[in-house]
């Protein structure tokens, strides 16, 4: 694991900066949002890794753990690693929607169906958060969490259906009723696919990292169990 | 399973009889936070009575995060889970049982704010085809969700405050679609088809039912 | 006939602690035994694990025929434990919880009412919520549902504890009486003066191990072979 971090963590961020630089520099404006497109090679992008590849990857592992066959605190581990990533994924799309919102709309935050069920999913997961914080035996945590990750990633689809519906009937503030989905062709497409390749491959790599992080303090934790039963040991046989 | 949930549900519903939390404590916090609206909001009555589907299930929202607490209170004594471990109580049944116990508390507290919402916010039922149904199914979608992630939050002292975070996000559909089918049933504001949102609240009800019925035995285990 | 407990370097860890590091015992059918030793020792921690509760994390376990941590459901069917907190409702009337766990148990309910006058709780102490009992009253409740049940094996956590002069007798009675019919008893105990006379074997624990074995006060009948 050592070897593929240290080639895509750079790899991840020279894609994210070319990305950057395509996107402010080199494509063209659109035609109805001028430069206000640009959002487009970072909100989707950051929308999708947050939407589907974040929970998607935190529900499966979730399951895993969950299954005899497969448990294992390896794919606990991923699963928390890949929900905190994905939270800060969901803050950045919720904020650069809201940037994109605010010359569009007026307003920094509409009731946008889409906007609405990512700032719920947000919460959702910082509750897997809070509960992952709450001191229990690490068996007992990952159940726990898998359980919690589960209900959000099944909880999913429900509230945004709910929310689109609920949405739906309250049309009408968008003055120049615009979506973030412009026609899109040229270097504006090749710009587009290159910042969810870059961004997934950041989330890969920020995953991978805390992972690695997790890892290195349960060894830490093993080792001091391995000295602690040791110590106890002792207890019984010192007078 | 089932013969297990029958004699859960009897006991926590024996032991609220006797202890009256439901009644004392839960009920009049509920019609506290309507009250509480009518106050935030102002008195004007066609804003009281065009808010009052999305208040009615606030209130219901929140008293049902107390009767929560209060039934795992009863379940969650690290004692009496122990004892339930080793008297080999279905844990699905358990489930079931905390459910339906909490479920029969949640209707009664629906019908009284109901009631409270009629009287204080002006409101007037028109299809009780839609009322009904959707007051029954959320309140089997709100318990499931309760008493699911009142096991998931631990022991009391972490409960109180992570129980309302972990649970209030995910019965954000039961919400919406609770609002909006009151709102079809009685003559304000834009319900939209009352059908459509029955459908969300049945679909949540059957997830968080079956998701308990499978999980909550190995989250007891834990 | 296998012994009813076998365990070999068995270690339990609770949040990161070893709460027993390394235990090894064996004890036959019908055998009462006494665990002493001073708080920390692991004593309750060997109730929980010989109950099925507490998660077997190293060595082997195998207790009333089931292979821990696996058969731990099957296990804590056969099991009575009676701890520092009773595990009922406080809520309930003695006869409500009992007639609650011997029903969850598909045992016979009727058993309560004899149970519950076996150990001295009838009148209006049976018709109080056990919240309100004394700690010695709730213990006795306790008790009643051990003898109600009729577990395999019973696991009591400092069972003295709280008692007067006549209940300590009565539990001393039924400990007796529940090992002559095959049951075998597991108790830790801060009182060494009560429960060695009661025991066949008495174990020190300390550092969640057992550091010594000998044999206890009990009068045992003919037949039955010392443990080794």
């Amino acid at each position: 694991m050592q070897r593929a971090l240290k080639i895509l963590g750079p790899t991840a961020l020279a894609l994210v900066v070319v990305d950057v630089i395509l996107g402010l520099w080199v494509t063209p404006p659109d035609e109805v949002q001028g430069d206000l497109v640009r959002l487009v090679y970072l909100h989707p992008a950051l929308a999708w890794v947050a939407l589907y590849v974040a929970f998607g990857l935190a529900a499966l592992c979730s399951i895993l753990y969950l299954w005899k066959r497969t448990r294992s605190l390896t794919f606990d581990r991923l699963a928390a690693a890949s929900v905190e990533v994905g939270v800060v994924f969901t803050v950045l799309t919720l904020i650069t929607g809201s940037i994109w919102g605010r010359p569009t709309w007026g307003v920094w935050w509409t009731w946008d169906a889409r906007l609405t069920s990512t700032a719920l999913l947000a919460v959702l997961f910082i509750g897997y958060l809070a509960l992952r914080r709450v001191p229990a035996d690490p068996d007992v945590r990952a159940k726990r969490c898998a359980v919690a990750a589960l209900f959000a990633a099944v909880d999913v689809p429900i509230v945004h259906f709910s929310v689109v519906w609920w949405q739906t009937l309250h049309q009408g503030a968008t003055v120049l009723n615009a979506n973030l989905s412009p026609r899109i062709h040229g270097s504006m497409a090749w710009t587009l696919l290159l910042s969810f390749i870059a961004f997934t491959a950041l989330f890969a790599w920020m995953v991978l990292m805390r992972f690695k992080l997790e890892e290195l303090n349960t060894e830490g934790e093993d080792a001091e169990l391995a000295a602690a039963i040791v110590a106890r040991q002792a207890e019984g046989v010192s007078s | 399973m089932w013969r297990d949930a029958w004699l859960v549900a009897s006991r926590d519903l024996r032991i609220e009889a006797r202890s009256r939390v439901a009644i004392w404590q839960v009920l009049p916090f509920a019609l506290l936070t309507l009250l509480l609206f009518a106050f935030a909001l102002g008195p004007k009555p066609g804003l009281l009575a065009e808010s009052a589907p999305g208040l009615f299930w606030l209130s219901v929202l929140f008293a049902s995060v107390l009767a929560a607490q209060r039934s795992s209170a009863i379940e969650g004594t690290s004692a009496t889970k122990d004892a339930a471990r080793l008297l080999g109580l279905d844990p699905s049944g358990v489930f079931l049982g905390r459910l339906g116990a909490l479920l029969l508390e949640i209707v009664a507290l629906e019908a009284v704010l109901l009631a409270g919402v009629t009287l204080f916010f002006h409101v007037r039922v028109t299809s009780w085809a839609v009322l009904i149904p959707s007051l029954l199914l959320a309140a089997i979608g709100l318990c499931a969700a309760n008493v699911l992630y009142g096991s998931l939050a631990g022991e009391a002292r972490v409960r109180a405050t992570l129980l309302p975070l972990l649970v209030l996000p995910a019965v954000a559909p039961v919400l919406i679609a609770g609002s909006k089918a009151f709102s079809s049933s009685v003559l304000v504001g834009d319900g939209g088809s009352g059908a459509r949102w029955l459908g969300v609240l049945a679909v949540f009800a059957v997830v968080y039912s079956a998701l308990g019925i499978v999980l909550y035995g190995p989250l007891e285990e834990s | 006939m296998a012994p009813a407990i076998s365990l070999r370097s068995a270690v339990v860890v609770a949040g990161n602690y070893p709460v027993l590091s390394g235990v090894d015992l064996d004890l036959e059918h019908g055998h009462v035994c006494v665990v002493l030793g001073a708080n920390g020792a692991g004593k309750t921690s060997l109730l929980r694990l010989l109950s099925g509760l507490a998660t077997l994390t190293a060595g082997t376990a195998c207790v009333l025929d089931c292979t821990l941590p696996d058969e731990g459901a099957s296990l804590r069917r056969q099991v009575g434990l009676l701890g520092h907190d009773v595990g009922l409702w406080d809520d309930l009337y003695p006869a409500e919880n009992l007639r609650f766990a011997l029903r969850a148990a598909r045992q016979d309910p009727s058993l309560a009412t004899e149970a519950l006058e076996r150990v001295g709780i009838s009148g209006k102490t049976a018709k109080t919520r056990l919240g309100l009992l004394s700690e010695g009253q709730r213990r006795r409740v306790g008790l009643a549902l051990l003898i109600a049940r009729r577990p395999q094996l019973w696991l009591l956590d400092e069972p003295h504890a709280g008692l007067d002069a006549s209940t300590r007798l009565l539990l001393s009675e039924l400990v007796e009486s529940a090992a002559q019919g095959g049951a075998t008893v597991v108790a830790t105990s801060h009182e060494p003066e009560l429960s060695v006379p009661m025991a066949d074997v008495v174990l020190t624990m300390r550092g969640g191990a057992v550091i010594e074995q000998r044999l206890g006060g009990r009068l045992r009948p003919r037949g039955v072979s010392d443990v080794a």
